[in-house]
């Protein structure tokens, strides 16, 4: 294992610590327990829209705290879910007295600490909502697992709930859009190498020089199938294929198109393909009127990508182009 | 033989000895069929509670099982820190303020705990959870403590049992937690949840003799 780290226990707090000098502007964060904050918060009368979730996902969650986005991210251990005690101090910290949006995505770690979260804080009075998403069409068969996994779909609801909040739409609406948001949009994704995990020192699995991972989350796992790696003509439509397939897309639909890398992709590759995914998606008449391209939801420096698809309405488009100033999402500021 | 809080507390020290030992197999475990953190956040929640430990005993079982359940909540994360959390605090529910713990009342408290992972993860046996050791290892320690049996040989027949439930996890394909997305390729690995539940349960057991 090769890592600019020093302990692998305190990776995620040294970490935290290059972070609050890096964006101090907009950014306070706290290390007891470990809570990102946006500068200002908490906002008078406004929702505070909160996530989090294992660290190793950068920028996801603490990059996307801001004006327009994240009011708090609560960072866990690397790939491991944060504790109830995070969350509930988050909520202790940003809210403004509208109430709080939890975004968590479909991860059992997740869930449940979430979860105690949510029933710490509304013991305390805060009105707490939660929203979780499962936006990874990889996992069939979902009564026989944990559901489908949160994923690249996570950055996308952040995004236009984040705005929604920012400008004053009430919890129940927040919410509202959350769920219409979870339930326009899909995510598939794939792995050309593993990545390591500091404490585990070695590699989460090992594939050859020409197998894949297809259908895999955002945690170092194995997919649904390991296959032989094609070009990107090939890859592309396998990504792309299986979230078509999946309800609600059609002829003649509005989408956001947002190609992800994993960590360990260079953008030369995203850039390609996601050219490739606006051509075959015209193909089917589909209109890609919004896109986003980058590392934007990775797994440390795993090699691989994800496709996520969002069917637009006029309200969701207005909402993503409003203005953002987040670490790693900045526009119209 | 007398279970006080005293001999808890040292039954948990012991616990973070022997989890901090296995730390490495829990994550290879962890690593074939999660994302391979089970070790490492163990480790972790259980040399914070002997830190707490070191600086507070807490005076009955019941207090110590609660302090347990409090530390592995708010370190351990994941899915394991909610559900050994959950176990512990009722299991602390369940013995009350009693100062010594006779085979009864482990068996009650142990079935407490069970009750509450199953509220909490919502997973059933064959799902290839920490539930598989779980479950037989509460029914072997109640029908030892109905027939008299005290802490020592109830928690004995907990851990044989939770034993032989972990490798039952072997051949399952998982449908709880996140070894459940590798579908079929779940199949023909310990279940490293259903593995620290035993190695608790062993580790318990050892003490009370």
């Amino acid at each position: 294992m090769k890592k600019i780290i020093n302990d692998p226990a305190t990776v995620v707090v040294d970490a935290l610590r290059g972070m609050a000098l890096a964006h101090a502007d907009l950014l306070e964060i706290h290390y007891d327990p470990a809570v990102v904050v946006r500068a200002d918060a908490p906002v008078s009368r406004k929702v505070a829209l909160i996530s989090g979730g294992g660290s190793g996902h950068e920028p996801l969650h603490g990059g996307f705290v801001g004006r327009g986005m994240l009011d708090a991210a609560c960072p866990g251990a690397v790939f491991t879910s944060p504790t109830p005690d995070q969350v509930a101090a988050a909520v202790t910290r940003t809210d403004g007295g509208a109430g709080a949006l939890l975004v968590v995505k479909n991860y059992t770690g997740d869930v449940l600490n979430f979860e105690t979260a949510a029933e710490l804080a509304a013991a305390d009075g805060v009105d707490v909502r939660t929203v979780v998403i499962d936006d990874d069409v990889a996992v069939k068969d979902s009564l026989f697992t944990a559901g489908r996994r949160g994923v690249g779909g996570t950055v996308l609801l952040e995004k236009i709930v984040g705005a929604a909040a920012e400008r004053g739409v009430d919890l129940d609406g927040c919410e509202a859009l959350a769920r219409r948001v979870v339930a326009q949009v899909r995510s598939m994704g794939l792995a050309l190498t593993a990545c390591t995990v500091p404490h585990a020192g070695e590699p989460s699995f090992t594939l050859a020089d020409d197998e894949m991972e297809l259908g895999i989350g955002i945690h170092g796992e194995p997919g649904r199938q390991r296959v032989k790696v094609g070009t990107a003509e090939e890859l592309v439509p396998a990504l792309l294929d299986p979230i078509l397939e999946d309800l609600p897309f059609g002829d003649g639909d509005r989408v956001l198109l947002f190609t992800n890398g994993m960590g360990g992709t260079p953008l030369i590759e995203l850039y390609l393909a996601h050219g490739i995914a606006e051509r075959l998606l015209a193909e089917r008449g589909i209109t890609v009127e919004r896109r986003l391209v980058g590392p934007f939801i990775t797994s440390m420096e795993m090699q691989g990508m994800s496709l996520t698809l969002l069917k637009l309405d006029d309200e969701m488009v207005e909402l993503w182009d409003a203005p953002v100033h987040t670490p790693a999402l900045r526009w119209g500021v | 033989m007398e279970c006080t809080a005293e001999s808890v507390a040292e039954a948990m020290r012991a616990v973070a000895a022997v989890v901090v030992e296995h730390r490495d197999e829990l994550l290879r475990l962890d690593r074939e069929i999660g994302d391979g953190d089970h070790g490492e956040n163990m480790a972790r929640g259980f040399t914070a509670l002997v830190s707490k430990l070191d600086g507070h005993a807490p005076a009955s079982p019941g207090g110590v099982l609660r302090l347990v359940a409090t530390t592995l909540i708010s370190t351990v994360g994941g899915a394991a820190g909610p559900l050994y959390g959950t176990a512990f605090l009722r299991a602390a529910t369940s013995v009350g303020d009693v100062a010594s713990m006779d085979g009864t009342v482990v068996a009650k408290a142990l079935r407490a705990a069970l009750e509450g992972v199953v509220a909490r993860g919502k997973a059933e046996v064959g799902d290839k959870t920490m539930v598989d050791a779980l479950t037989p290892a509460v029914a072997a320690a109640e029908s030892v403590a109905a027939s008299g049996g005290g802490v020592a040989e109830v928690l004995s027949a907990a851990a044989d049992a939770a034993e032989l439930g972990a490798d039952s996890t072997v051949p399952l394909v998982a449908r709880k937690g996140r070894a459940s997305y590798l579908g079929e390729r779940s199949a023909g690995h310990l279940d490293p949840g259903a593995r620290s539940t035993s190695l608790l349960l062993r580790t318990f057991a050892g003490r009370a003799r």
